[in-house]
């Protein structure tokens, strides 16, 4: 009997398995005891779980992802939950200075098993501050595992495997998926953290897409469809280290490729894909790579500025069909 | 060693000798070796501070965690850690703790729970009171020490981890070494209260200023410190007053300082003045320290042969470590 729930129910649910099954788990962050969490994904849990496993911090960001950093360093699995990648910004030093070195620099010693949670993206009118899409910074350190679960089976199972990885994992979920609601697959129950899945298939163009613009992209193909073009969606889900092999088998048989990312263009996630493509699959690309990403603006509060500097599906149906279909 | 009530007998005053002595011919024999290009990048030595390193390393436990900054091979000695381990990483050798990844900034040594080693100043302070947080979790009774420069009480992290240990009544003891100066920046430019350990009050976290040119001193105030800490009082702070007789690095031209200052400082070093006092009340003979500093100079000797033997890491591991595919137990 499939479960239905929401993402944020996902997320809670792994959470809340996740500390009563390991003693050494536990969450920390901004407001995620007494208030429930920012965006209610802990709503409840500290009353269940007690004050010591749901811990809400002071805001202090570097000091508390610098903390779990220690934490796992002594032996816990800690999961830090920082608000919002917004703010994520203030611990920049510990996460890419500490976090994401120490394994390597201390020659393999010291290993650091933490997962570092964090709200992304726009759409909620929240303005520039709020509304950043990160995700291709910290995909761009090594020695950090980026997933972006896009699905509720991922928001539910993806946590788990990020706690059984002896290396720092950084977990993005998208603030306009917390309300979508989805089925688990009673047959599920664990997910791998390695690879993309191709969300719908299609022969015609490929498109890449993670995380919040999952949704919009696959409305795009049902769209595209429509038209006559058959659209294959491939949700990332692990933005470092890409599943390159999935892109490319895919792009090999479509010949054509547009990237979905909600950050900005220039020096983004996407590019780092289409680089990646045009080096391994050059010669079966029939045209370009499409890219559909942010506008080069920061996130503006008003409505209409924020859903149009942002990719929509109207805008993935253009790049697809210019690509499938290009104006003579 | 680190229990029990201190005994300022014959066998301990030399043993705190021997400890500042190994410390200041390590770094004198490391300064040597960077003019030979043997060790490269960046080098920041002890010389002066010995006492702060020793001092408090007499008070802790092997399980205790110890994190400390880019200028912490006296620390790291001070803890056990091997001289030629040290001394193989300083070449960059694969022999070296951390297969010569790391260098002088960041000696790691998992055998003597010894935790870098941080070239971001202040970058340590939220992985101690980490540390400190996982070990009280986990039921341990083991403390957590930081060592940080006075510069580093400038930086936001440091009240965010002040704070958050005090907070979370967490067993962190943090050394201040306040050795007046911050790369080129005097303490008095840099503070609007020179008093740095007031601060701690701030955070109604309890502190005491050390006189870090007395080693016996620095041991007395490290042995009330870890007692309170590792008894469940909280975090506690250590304002360490001394002062760096060399450069800030290697690179430095010492533009900002008197070299007069320098030489006052040194004529009241943590070594002088323990020899002196030695000397002084004949608890120990001459005979005895020249013995002590030709050991030291053979154990120094035998480092550099090790380095010198040494191996680089083969380039084909160089993605090594950079995930590990298991926690290292």
């Amino acid at each position: 009997m499939a479960e239905t729930l929401t993402y944020r129910e996902a997320c809670r649910a792994a959470i809340r398995e996740a500390i009563e099954a390991d003693p050494r788990v536990f969450l920390m962050g901004e407001d995620v005891g007494r208030y429930g969490g920012c965006y209610a994904v802990t709503k409840g849990l500290a009353e269940e779980l007690g004050e010591a496993r749901i811990r809400d911090t002071p805001l202090s960001e570097s000091a508390f992802v610098g903390a779990g950093i220690g934490a796992a360093l002594a032996g816990m699995r800690p999961i830090v939950e920082v608000m919002t990648v917004n703010f994520s910004l203030l611990a920049l030093d510990q996460i890419v200075n500490n976090a994401a070195t120490l394994a390597h620099m201390s020659g393999g010693q010291f290993a650091v098993p933490l997962v570092i949670r964090m709200a992304t993206g726009a759409g909620k009118q929240l303005a520039a501050q709020h509304s950043h899409s990160l995700e291709g910074w910290y995909a761009h350190v090594p020695g950090l595992r980026i997933l972006a679960p896009a699905t509720v089976e991922d928001a539910r199972y993806m946590l788990a495997a990020a706690l059984a990885d002896p290396n720092p994992v950084l977990l993005f979920e998208h603030v306009m998926l917390y309300n979508a609601s989805g089925e688990l697959d009673p047959a599920v129950t664990t997910v791998d953290i390695a690879q993309a899945k191709t969300r719908r298939p299609g022969r015609d163009v490929t498109l890449v897409t993670y995380g919040g613009s999952l949704p919009k992209t696959l409305a795009a193909a049902e769209q595209l469809a429509a038209d006559g073009i058959e659209a294959e969606v491939i949700d990332l889900r692990v933005l470092r280290p890409l599943d390159l092999a999935t892109l490319a088998a895919s792009v090999a048989r479509t010949h054509r490729c547009v990237i979905v990312d909600e950050g900005w263009k220039t020096g983004s996630l996407s590019a780092e894909i289409a680089a990646s493509l045009v080096e391994t699959v050059f010669f079966e690309l029939d045209a370009p790579i499409a890219r559909v990403c942010a506008a080069e603006v920061p996130i503006p509060y008003a409505a209409h500025l924020e859903q149009a500097a942002l990719p929509q599906p109207a805008t993935i149906v253009a790049a697809a069909r210019d690509l499938v279909r290009p104006a003579s | 060693m680190n229990t029990g009530k201190l005994h300022l007998d014959h066998d301990h005053l030399l043993h705190l000798l021997r400890e500042m002595l190994r410390i200041r011919l390590f770094e004198r024999k490391c300064a040597e070796l960077y003019q030979r290009e043997k060790i490269r990048g960046f080098l920041h030595l002890y010389d002066g501070e010995e006492a702060i390193a020793v001092g408090i390393m007499q008070a802790l436990a092997p399980h205790d965690a110890v994190i400390a900054t880019y200028r912490e091979h006296g620390q790291a000695l001070a803890r056990g850690v091997p001289m030629d381990r040290i001394m193989a990483e300083l070449y960059g050798h694969v022999e070296g703790l951390c297969r010569g990844r790391g260098g002088s900034m960041h000696l790691f040594d998992r055998a003597h729970r010894f935790l870098g080693g941080n070239a971001i100043v202040g970058g340590g302070l939220p992985l101690a009171v980490g540390t400190a947080l996982g070990d009280q979790m986990r039921g341990r009774d083991s403390i957590s020490v930081c060592f940080f420069g006075e510069g580093a009480v400038d930086e936001g992290e440091f009240h965010e981890s002040l704070n958050l240990a005090a907070l979370w009544h967490l067993p962190v003891l943090f050394v201040c070494e306040n050795n007046l100066y911050s790369m080129g920046m005097a303490v008095e430019r840099a503070e609007s209260n020179t008093d740095i350990h007031q601060r701690a009050a701030s955070y109604g976290m309890p502190s005491e200023v050390v006189d870090g040119m007395d080693v016996v001193a620095v041991e007395l105030a490290a042995r009330r410190a870890v007692a309170a800490v590792r008894g469940g009082g909280g975090p506690y702070f250590l304002e360490c007053r001394g002062y760096r007789f060399r450069a800030h690095s290697m690179f430095d031209a010492q533009l900002y300082r008197d070299k007069a200052e320098v030489e006052q400082w040194k004529a009241k070093g943590p070594i002088v003045r323990l020899r002196k006092w030695l000397e002084d009340s004949h608890v120990v003979i001459e005979d005895e320290i020249a013995r002590l500093e030709a050991e030291i100079e053979a154990e120094i000797e035998g480092a550099v042969s090790f380095a010198e033997a040494g191996t680089p890491e083969p380039l084909t591991e160089l993605t090594r470590f950079v995930t590990l595919d298991a926690v290292p137990e």
